[in-house]
């Protein structure tokens, strides 16, 4: 009983931390290049705006969360009218707080990763007649791998390992929405120690040989980008 | 009318360019000190920057007119501009940074202008090699390549030989002068090297402080400068063993 409950915080961990990485490496570098790229209107609010989550409390992003996606929030009301759904409590709640605790990592490490890719590398492919969308795809992007690929491994550790936001959005529901890290603060809190040790255990064995692989094969294949 | 007429005007900076010049299908170095402007020639040429005011006409068509807010985009332009660090993508192949060029071009044709260009540039051995894996005159001929194989109509060159030592930096002019005749496009070589300018040149155009200084032959330039800043560009030491020089520098040529 006890190793099919863990099981499942396993399982639902996994599912939520890949489901919100999918979503963040999408959006996380479109973001990271609007942000790399040229100077807009809102641009170093856009920065502020989805830093945030970085270092205020996580469940002051996920206070946010409620007021925007609960059953009487600014969007999440509109969906309850509309189709008597609350994302509340489930596991999307899980992701959703994942993908935006997890973002700005992405963000961060996409922008740099965009803004090393050599000027003049991008001025060439102009001339020689790509646009810039069909530059960012077979220059930029290939050129960035590396930094876009670190971003998502650390996003995935910190989908994984989200806590804050996760409980104030989606509660701490066994066999429903526990996570990893909610089942390990349930163990704890009622002593269940052999059960929290080895979550715990597996849990940074995980990160860890996530960190070590994105070090290691994380790295360019050829030259430098200044050839 | 001439192959390509420009009058350009930008202040940037406390600095202002303001010029106008014509060529037909001949060699033009653009001769002067760093920071005259001779570069931002180049980008405005290329798209890559805009000029305030001003027009540039290739051919019959305009690529450039302030006063009817025309600006053709760098990727319209067909022009080859093989930038100082020659920005070969590191990321591909030889024979990808070529492919890469023939932009528009499909299935075999593609891949036959593709071997045509690496067979005139004898690339054909290194085709499967990155850019960090071959030496610094290979990766001119990439370069050349790579722009060449659309057929551009106009080929800007901004300092492409400078990495290069001297013996390697003449097998490379050789080889431009032979592309040349090749194509038969305007053809816009900057530099601040003395032999480039007065052996490559068909005319020069002396760039100084964003004006045109002077403008003419090599012969001209180098025996009769028109004013102290030109005198100062061509006064140069070396400029005594000039004949001698450029003599060898053809001879090698002609061999």
């Amino acid at each position: 009983m006890e190793e099919s409950t863990m099981l499942f915080s396993l399982r639902l961990s996994l599912q939520v931390a890949s489901v919100a990485t999918l979503f963040i490496v999408v959006i996380g570098v479109v973001l990271g290049y609007l942000l790399a790229g040229r100077n807009f209107r809102g641009r170093e609010l856009l920065d502020v705006l989805i830093t945030l989550p970085l270092v205020l409390p996580p469940t002051v992003t996920g206070y946010y969360l409620i007021v925007l996606f609960g059953r009487n929030g600014i969007i999440g009301g509109r969906i309850y009218a509309w189709t008597g759904w609350s994302i509340m409590f489930t596991w999307y709640a899980a992701a959703l707080a994942s993908f935006i605790v997890a973002l700005p990592l992405m963000i961060k490490t996409s922008r740099a990763a965009l803004e090393s890719v050599d000027r003049n590398l991008i001025n060439a492919s102009y001339t020689l007649g790509y646009s810039e969308l069909q530059t960012v795809f077979r220059i930029i992007l290939p050129l960035s791998k590396k930094g876009i690929l670190a971003g998502t491994v650390l996003s995935f550790a910190r989908a994984i390992g989200e806590f804050g936001a996760t409980l104030m959005l989606s509660g701490n529901i066994p066999g429903k929405t526990d996570t990893m890290p909610l089942a390990i603060y349930s163990a704890a809190s009622n002593g269940e120690w052999s059960k929290a040790h080895l979550m715990v255990g597996l849990l940074t064995l995980f990160s860890g040989t996530l960190l070590y692989v994105a070090n290691r094969y994380g790295g360019r294949k050829h030259g430098t980008i200044i050839s | 009318m001439a192959q390509l007429s420009l009058k350009l005007f930008k202040g940037v900076n406390g600095f202002t360019l303001d010029i106008a010049w014509e060529m037909e299908n001949e060699l033009v170095v653009l001769f002067g000190f760093s920071g005259a402007g001779k570069s931002m020639t180049l980008n405005f040429l290329a798209g890559l920057a805009r000029a305030e005011r001003g027009f540039i006409r290739l051919g019959n068509s305009i690529l450039f007119d302030s006063s009817r807010d025309i600006f053709v985009p760098p990727q319209k332009r067909a022009i080859g501009y093989v930038f100082q660090d020659l920005a070969l993508f590191p990321h591909m192949t030889v024979r990808q940074n070529i492919s890469y060029g023939a932009f528009g071009l499909h299935g075999d044709e593609r891949k036959e202008r593709v071997d045509e260009m690496m067979d005139m540039l004898h690339l054909q051995r290194f085709g499967e090699k990155y850019p960090s894996e071959i030496s610094g005159g290979q990766k001119q001929r990439v370069a050349l390549a790579r722009v060449l194989v659309r057929k551009p109509e106009m080929l800007l060159l901004d300092e492409p030989f400078t990495a290069l030592d001297i013996s390697l930096r003449l097998e490379m002019q050789k080889l431009l002068i032979e592309l040349r005749t090749k194509f038969s496009i305007p053809v816009i070589l900057v530099t601040h090297d003395l032999y480039e300018a007065y052996t490559m040149a068909d005319r020069i155009i002396v760039y100084s402080e964003g004006n045109i200084a002077q403008e003419g032959t090599p012969y001209d330039i180098f025996h009769t400068p028109v004013s102290p800043d030109v005198k100062a560009l061509v006064d140069n030491k070396i400029i005594l063993n000039e004949r001698i020089f450029s003599q060898s520098i053809r001879q090698k040529i002609n061999a």
